[in-house]
């Protein structure tokens, strides 16, 4: 019998825009061939055979900055400057119009610093280094389109420690649907905003003062009382901030996450763990607080936190020493001491200068069952049973292959890069980004794993997304890539899969993939077959 | 001609409506707040047809906006047109219902709760219940969660048929899927209970409670306790211990914190509701543990109610009670970790002092009140020095005295100006209690020295405590014992002071009196009228003024007035300013003075 697997990453699609040539309709990756569902022990065999060869039709690539209304250059400025080229399409999405730009060189502001589904996966928005949030709405056809982008954070400077206050997005989450509208939570180092993305497409008409064109009317002629009328109007989607959660991190904000209370959240920042009613802004509980009482004490430091998926009295945070603590908060009000510590044993034999550094989690995440804690490091992903706090279940290597140059990769600071990762819709398989546009994806029920490149090289027209694999030492293959030529500055931190499906979001620098799992070539959508693990 | 008139008066509520969708949010709020007169210049039928479509839909707004008209809708039955359509008001108000922010829907439920008095029973059940129907199987949870809160004023209402479905759709809510809605079900769960039969209080919502109060989340769990408080009201006293107590006993044992903060937080509501019986055997055990929580929340909790609940247990056994098992308690809480804890303590420990009588007072609290006042955090000293009334009631303070002291003194020396000025607050208190003999002794010096404070809130704070306390102990004795010390300041070398000295005479004059102020006072300040620093010479002449109606004519005419002559011509702006303004203020004062001795 097959394992989910199988089915999972057959027929990935790519939806692509592309500077060149900016389209949005989908491009199609055709498996090469299906696989009947043995397995074969040989590992390289297996993921020729079984992960799925990705063909592309027409590339299309998300290349930021997506322009909107909101900030797009008059039309003066598109023509006469050369930093903007021309447009490349306005095309009209069937409720609203938005223009699409693109830009040739790499604005730094544009690089993507979050991904996030929302939780039916209609809805993916991104987070930027400029302070702009981009949402995009999956069309009935399946394909990903801008829906809204608006300004969420603006550069600010903090006069009374002298500092600046970058408008970088460090996170977005979105709460569960409340009505119509979508709402979701961004932040920056040091504020958090709650944003309602919605609607409108009426508007009122009859004014009793002035006619249609705003002049005013001969007030003689006005003898009855006329009361506004709403009449329907071209769609128009509105973002607008409804709460700032403000001054209440010393440190820079980390993390966000929704409770499934549904009426709380939390921030986390380098020391301190607040817990924020959605409602309120004028306070916040500090529920966590690792500031030691002299600074020269400090040992670690939060890189993570997050709240159960449905238990809203637990919430999981990491710190720098490779550790992932488990509050109950029914316990106490201050959770300062841990329910669980998920921390496993180090091998004093492999002990190294580096050692404390790359165990450093940079990520967690519950999975959607909400029994196990994936947690990334610098060279691995854990999944971890929360039943089982000695040491994780599985393990999983991202890049073994750098543990011999973990000294260059401190001198490039590529050794902080702070990767992400995900959990698939049925928590079987696992995601998370690594050097050179490589991410990595491991099927936990048969341990297999797929090395796939994001870029837009390789996301030519009709092409084969091949499977990549990276070699230490003399190639075995062509395709095959030597340590020493991976390009550390091509990085892919931030991911983020679909809640039901299999659609993954990958954001490489300024680039935006999302693939798309189709079964049939020509165009029809499918609901992909996912199985559970066996 | 009636036409042009017409126009005139038509103008303004033009502008009205046109404003409703200004872009400046501002004046759409103000036109919502004239709703009225815009409905009432339209007239009942345009109001109905027109202007309650338009407002249905207008559902975009800022919330400020929807928040005024929520409110507005809920007394707008005569401007469409009374009782008879008060249904038409339905629509807006359902819509208002379902935006997402809170304190809208809260506003629009309770307008449609008022409304809903003033619906006939047959419109309750066509227009109303339909409502709240569609309310309470609405897409969104928002719809929902206001759904719960309409159950309760439609159901005495209408007939038996209806009101099972209204049953039917308020259980459902109990087990959504949402928190949010299970919530809202939670905490109006009590006030439905309220407005049912007895038999479906115990078949209905009995079942309901009990789930609710072992939902997976602490947040419904919570508001549950409130619930089942205003459940116990309603049960007969021997189905209480079946029915209720095993999971009101539950809630007091419950894995989270905010649970058991909950049960201690409405603990007397609780011992109310369930009785003299069911509190001594219950509620004693169960109020000891909250005591002896190891959360300090939960311990703040119950702390605050260990004098109602010490007051409202039965007279026949309260005092063994206190003694075995709640004294015990309170003794270890007198020494808690937690500052919040002992703090709270000690704003109700004094009360027990009062029910407990004499000698166990003396015997069993005064010892607790002791380590209080030697606390280390000021904030619990301040509590007990507050609540000081309560035990010179029972023993006298003479008792504390001695302890009393030293917790004051370092108090007033506290290196924090807030903890300074809180017991400056308690010392006109304290005179009272201590008397005027144990004051000049001990304290006088202590609110002496506050007026050469650092700290300028500190001086304000002690000049206005001298004057309570001359109103306390007479002019008089201001005479002797204070007015010397204040004036002598006038000398000091700081100016600071010195004008402090100003300070208390304006604080002083009125309560001293003509007398003091004409012959010690007035001198005083008239004397620093040459004062070399400005702000002096300007406080001299602002002090002038203030003491201007308690001085009698002849010396505002003789003394004060050539001195701020003076003053007006002095070099200094802001000196000139304050003289003449005070020239002006005293010459009225004068003139009503000369007329009425006319």
């Amino acid at each position: 019998m097959s394992s989910g697997y199988l089915f999972v990453l057959r027929g990935f699609f790519c939806l692509i825009i592309k500077d060149g040539n900016l389209s949005l309709s989908l491009r199609l990756l055709v498996p090469r061939h299906s696989s009947n569902g043995d397995r074969t022990p040989d590992q390289e065999q297996f993921n020729q055979r079984v992960f799925p060869r990705f063909v592309s039709v027409c590339p299309t690539v998300f290349l930021f900055p997506l322009c909107s209304p909101l900030w797009m250059p008059s039309p003066a400025l598109n023509t006469s400057s050369s930093y903007w080229s021309r447009p490349m399409q306005v095309f009209t999405k069937t409720k609203s119009e938005i223009n699409l730009f693109f830009n040739l060189v790499c604005d730094p502001a544009d690089v993507i610093s979050t991904v996030e589904f929302n939780q039916t996966g209609e809805f993916l928005a991104t987070g930027d280094k400029g302070g702009r949030v981009v949402i995009f709405q999956r069309e009935p056809q399946g394909e990903y389109n801008v829906y809204s982008t608006f300004q969420s954070h603006e550069p600010e400077f903090d006069y009374l420690k002298s500092f600046e206050i970058e408008e970088k997005i460090n996170k977005i989450r979105w709460l569960p649907p409340h009505n119509p509208a979508h709402f979701l939570l961004s932040t920056n180092d040091k504020t958090v905003k709650l944003w309602k993305v919605s609607e409108k497409d009426k508007r009122a008409e009859g004014y009793n003062l002035r006619d249609e064109e705003g002049r005013l009317k001969d007030l003689s002629t006005i003898t009855t009382l006329q009361v506004p009328v709403l009449r329907p109007m071209d769609l128009l989607v509105e973002a607008s901030p409804r709460r700032v959660f403000a001054n209440a991190h010393a440190y820079h904000i980390n993390s966000i996450s929704v409770n499934s209370d549904c009426e709380t959240y939390l921030s986390a920042d380098d020391l301190r763990i607040n817990l924020w009613h959605l409602n309120i802004t004028d306070r916040s509980f500090n529920i966590v607080d690792l500031k030691p009482e002299n600074m020269e004490d400090l040992s670690e430091v939060i890189t993570v936190a997050e709240f159960h998926p449905h238990h809203c009295h637990l919430l999981a945070f990491s710190s720098s020493t490779g550790t992932t603590r488990l509050c109950d908060m029914r316990a106490r009000a201050l959770c300062d001491q841990h329910a669980k510590l998920f921390e496993e044993a180090v091998d004093p034999s492999r002990q190294s200068f580096f050692s404390e550094i790359v165990s450093s989690v940079s990520d967690v995440k519950f999975s959607h069952s909400g029994r196990y804690l994936l947690t990334r490091d610098y060279l691995t992903v854990k999944v971890w049973d929360l039943n089982m706090e000695n040491k994780p279940m599985e393990t999983y290597q991202v890049h073994d292959y750098l543990r011999t140059k973990l000294c260059s990769l401190y001198e490039s600071d590529c050794i902080f890069d702070k990767f992400e990762c995900a959990w698939n819709g049925t928590d079987s398989v696992i995601m998370t980004g690594a050097y050179n546009n490589y991410f990595r994806m491991f099927d936990r029920a048969s341990l297999r794993d797929v090395t796939l490149e994001a870029s837009r090289e390789v996301c030519k027209r009709r092409a084969v997304l091949q499977p990549r694999r990276v070699c230490v030492g003399k190639k075995r293959k062509e395709t095959d890539v030597s340590v020493d030529s991976l390009d550390f500055r091509k990085k892919i931190l931030h991911t983020a899969w679909h809640p039901k499906e299999n659609i993954i979001a990958i954001a490489a620098s300024n680039n935006l993939y999302i693939f798309q799992d189709r079964l049939t070539p020509n165009g029809h959508h499918n609901t992909p077959e996912i199985q559970s693990a066996m | 001609m009636a036409g042009a008139e017409g126009d005139d008066s038509l103008y303004p509520i033009a502008v009205l409506i046109d404003e409703l969708r200004n872009e400046d949010v501002q004046l759409r709020l103000n036109s919502i707040k004239k709703l009225s007169t815009i409905a009432l210049a339209l007239e009942v039928e345009r109001t109905r047809t027109e202007l309650l479509p338009f407002l249905t839909d207008t559902i975009y707004d800022e919330d400020e906006v929807l928040l005024a008209l929520a409110e507005q809708l809920g007394s707008f039955t005569v401007l469409v047109g009374g009782p008879e359509f008060v249904h038409c008001l339905l629509p807006p108000l359902e819509s208002l219902a379902t935006v997402e922010e809170t304190v809208v829907r809260d506003k629009a439920v309770e307008s449609l709760r008022k409304i809903s008095q003033e619906h006939s029973p047959v419109d309750l059940e066509v227009h109303f219940v339909p409502l709240v129907k569609r309310l309470a199987s609405g897409d969104w949870f928002t719809s929902r969660t206001s759904a719960c809160g309409l159950f309760s004023v439609c159901y005495p209402h209408v007939s038996s048929t209806v009101k099972a479905e209204i049953r039917q759709h308020f259980r459902t809510l109990c087990s959504d899927d949402t928190p949010m809605v299970r919530r809202a079900a939670s905490s109006k769960l009590g006030e439905f209970a309220k407005v049912l039969e007895l038999d479906y209080v115990k078949s209905d919502i009995i079942p309901l409670f009990t789930a609710l109060a072992s939902d997976e989340q602490d947040s419904v769990r919570l508001l549950a306790v409130e619930s089942g408080v205003s459940i116990a009201t309603l049960l007969p006293q021997e189905d209480l211990e079946d029915l209720v107590m095993p999971t009101l006993r539950q809630a007091a044992e419950d894995k989270s914190w905010r649970v058991r903060y909950m049960v201690a937080d409405k603990f007397s509501e609780l011992q109310k509701a369930v009785g003299p019986e069911i509190t001594k055997n219950d509620l004693v055990p169960a109020f000891q543990n909250l005591l002896k929580d190891c959360e300090a929340e939960v311990r703040t909790a119950a702390a605050n109610k260990v004098k109602v609940f010490c007051e409202s247990l039965p007279e026949d056994s309260r005092e063994t009670i206190i003694m075995t098992h709640i004294l015990p308690c309170v003794k270890e809480l007198v020494s808690d970790t937690n500052q919040h804890v002992k703090s709270a303590l000690a704003s109700v420990i004094m009360g027990l002092s009062t029910i407990l009588g004499k000698d166990n007072t003396v015997e069993h609290l005064l010892p607790l009140f002791l380590v209080q006042l030697k606390d280390e955090y000021p904030e619990v000293r301040l509590n007990i020095i507050s609540n000081l009334d309560c035990v010179n009631e029972v023993i006298g303070i003479r008792q504390l005295s001695q302890s009393l002291l030293p917790a004051i003194v370092e108090l007033a020396e506290d290196a924090k100006w807030r903890v300074r000025l809180a017991i400056i607050e308690y010392m006109p208190l304290l005179a009272g209690q201590l008397g005027v003999e144990f004051f000049d002794e001990k304290l006088n010096s202590l609110c002496m020295a506050w007026l050469i404070d650092h700290v300028y809130a500190i001086r304000e704070a002690a000049t206005c405590n001298l004057m309570k306390l001359v109103e306390k102990f007479g002019a008089e004795w201001a005479q002797n014992t204070i007015v010397p010390k204040v004036l002598g300041m006038a000398n000091d070398s700081n100016y600071l002071h010195r004008m402090t000295t100003l300070f208390c005479i304006n604080a002083l004059s009125e309560v001293c009196g003509q007398e003091i102020t004409t012959k010690h006072m007035l001198p005083v300040v008239l004397k620093m009228s040459t004062d070399q620093v400005a702000n002096v010479r300007f406080n001299v002449a602002r002090c002038l003024q203030k003491i201007g109606p308690v001085l009698d004519s002849s010396a505002l005419q003789a003394e004060v007035k050539p001195v701020l002559e003076k003053l007006a011509t002095d070099q200094d702006m802001d000196v000139k300013y304050f003289a003449l303004d005070a020239i002006s203020v005293i010459t009225l004062i004068n003139g009503h003075a000369v007329y009425d001795s006319m």
